[in-house]
């Protein structure tokens, strides 16, 4: 689907807890970068729609909030795969062979860090630092950190990955 | 074996959870602190030396004490909780396994200096230690440790978390409050500080999760103890990660104070392999290297300062002889190359200069005169940018190249890497 199509249609769970974060600060505005999280856990991006509503939430102009959500890298303003893998390639990770698990990825995966997967399913990015030093390497695997990785664990992770999605196919 | 204080209650079955913190004399720091005047409270802290444990190390009471009493805009606390200074690793443990701990020093200071809300900004990759905070809060909540007249003292105090969304300069105070008030994370010029004019232009403290977290212990057990645990002017323990070439990485406590040297190849077994030690940065990637003949050194804010490095965060990450510095060097900056906010040009054009020039070298393509230009580099960006992310670019850099020159000069006379990539441990 085009960006321009996307039309915004969050859960009553989402819009709930965004009016929810509006109520903990003294100015509506800086409920903006929790409101994105979750608004972005809804739809699993940030489409110019999404950005839209969230400007018209809480009052602001929207291009400050395509401001704040271009600074920051957690905000995906590409759809991405259905699966997200971000694996760390900062100091502590490469010098315990995160290099090396990166090129094992791209490899088996047939893609270049940044890029998604031709079906769609899996998209992998190389990220800084993730605060996971001491068990580098360490990768997130949609939104859950995966630590003291080898090759033969990234081998788990991907085949777990392509069951959990065969039994939601399956369902 | 030295005392064990953040870490004491790490390995307990549900560590995490109100009734288990309770049982162990969980917020009666809390009471006691209560029970006082808020001056009192900031004298006490001051009294204990207790050194910001985020990477500066100014004294936690003496920030509180520049909080002007009376102020017509709301103070805040802001408890930062952004730890993204590669090879630190430490309040994302905290905030896991001891989340009360966090939010009863957050509790105890904002009553100090008059808060009545703070902010919990843990940096948004950290999902678990966020929900972990979420559900403490709640049920400090309905403990009655937060909210309205607090254990019927008449204070009213609430803390939220606020996630952060993937910026390393959000971990520098300022920034950090532009990113609190829902904007992009681009540090302020001080003057004015924070404690006069910071989150939504009150008066604001910044503090470190491990700071707050040995709050309570400093209240319960008195200044002189904490002073007692490590020294005068370095009191308490740390929270120390290691990361990289030894054989037992991981978190540690110990004693302000010890020596580096006792570190990697006591605590944490030596180097992995065997191999011989090459090189170590010993606070986080902002601080400079160094080489094996300086591990003698005491980990404390004063010792390290004393050999012309930092002591920073106790992240310490070691490489072995297979290491290649220029590597090490270019990968570093290519970080703070990504991490540069854009606000002030030498940071914003130098960082991913340095960055381009350390990968050609390390690519083979160095030319003559290339380390002159990235220590030129360097001297132009630091000091010379309204934050301090400038200089934690260009003081690592710096210090590769003048610690491990040979190294550097013979990747461009010989056009390649003598070295290689670092190897794969498997």
């Amino acid at each position: 689907m085009s960006e321009a199509a996307f039309k915004v249609n969050l859960k009553p769970e989402t819009v709930k807890a965004v009016d929810e974060l509006i109520g903990r600060y003294p100015v509506a505005e800086a409920a903006l970068i929790p409101a994105l999280h979750k608004v972005q856990d809804d739809l699993g991006w940030m489409p110019a729609a999404a950005m839209d509503w969230v400007a018209d939430k809480l009052g602001l102009p929207r291009v400050r909030v395509y401001g704040v959500t271009s600074y920051y890298t957690m905000f995906r303003r590409k759809k991405p795969g259905r699966h997200c893998l971000e694996i760390c390639t900062n100091l502590s990770c490469s010098l315990m062979g995160a290099e090396h698990l990166r090129d094992y990825l791209c490899e088996k995966l047939g893609i270049k860090a940044g890029e998604t997967t031709g079906d769609g399913r899996i998209t992998l990015e190389e990220v800084e630092c993730l605060g996971s030093c001491g068990t580098a390497p360490v990768m997130i695997v949609d939104d859950e950190y995966h630590e003291n990785l080898t090759p033969k664990k990234v081998d788990a992770i991907l085949s777990d990955l392509e069951l959990r999605d065969k039994g939601s196919a399956d369902g | 074996m030295a005392e064990k204080v953040l870490t004491a209650r790490f390995e307990k079955l549900g560590s995490h959870r109100l009734e288990s913190y309770e049982r162990d004399h969980g917020y009666k720091a809390l009471k006691q602190a209560l029970s006082m005047k808020p001056e009192e409270v900031v004298e006490l802290v001051k009294a204990s030396g207790l050194r910001g444990r985020g990477g500066a190390g100014f004294p936690a009471g003496v920030k509180w004490g520049f909080v002007p009493k009376e102020s017509e805009q709301p103070k805040y606390l802001c408890v930062n909780a952004d730890e993204g200074e590669p090879g630190t690793f430490k309040d994302r443990y905290i905030m896991v396994l001891d989340p009360h701990a966090v939010i009863e020093g957050s509790i105890i200071a904002c009553y100090a200096f008059g808060a009545h809300a703070a902010y919990i900004y843990v940096r948004g990759e950290f999902k678990k230690p966020q929900r972990r905070m979420e559900s403490a809060l709640l049920e400090a909540r309905r403990a009655g440790y937060l909210g309205k007249n607090i254990l019927g003292s008449g204070f009213d105090v609430d803390i939220w978390v606020h996630p952060g969304a993937g910026s390393y300069i959000c971990g520098e105070e300022t920034a950090l409050i532009e990113s609190n008030e829902g904007k992009r994370g681009m540090p302020r010029l001080k003057p004015p500080f924070p404690a006069i004019v910071g989150l939504f232009g009150g008066p604001t403290v910044v503090n470190n999760v491990e700071t707050l977290a040995y709050v309570p212990h400093v209240i319960n057990r008195g200044p002189e103890w904490f002073i007692g645990l490590g020294s005068e002017k370095n009191g308490g323990t740390k929270l120390f990660g290691v990361s990289g070439h030894v054989k037992k990485p991981g978190l540690y406590e110990l004693p302000m104070g010890t020596p580096l040297r006792e570190i990697i190849y006591a605590v944490c077994g030596g180097i992995r392999g065997d191999k011989k030690l090459k090189a170590v940065i010993p606070g986080g990637s902002s601080t400079p290297v160094l080489k094996p003949d300086q591990i003698d050194v005491n980990m404390d804010f004063d010792s390290l300062a004393g050999i012309g490095s930092m002591f920073g965060s106790g992240g310490i990450i070691v490489m072995d002889e297979t290491t290649c510095m220029v590597r090490a060097a270019a990968r570093l900056a290519k970080f703070y190359a990504h991490e540069s906010c854009g606000q002030c040009t030498p940071c914003r054009e130098g960082t991913p200069w340095i960055a381009k020039i350390l990968s050609r070298i390390e690519g083979g393509h160095g030319r003559e005169g290339d380390l002159e230009l990235i220590l030129d580099i360097c001297d132009n960006i630091q000091g010379n940018t309204v934050c301090p992310a400038g200089d934690a670019c260009a003081m690592p850099v710096r210090a590769f190249i003048l610690q491990f020159r040979t190294e550097f000069e013979e990747h461009i006379e010989k056009k390649k890497c003598p070295i290689g990539r670092f190897p794969a441990p498997w």
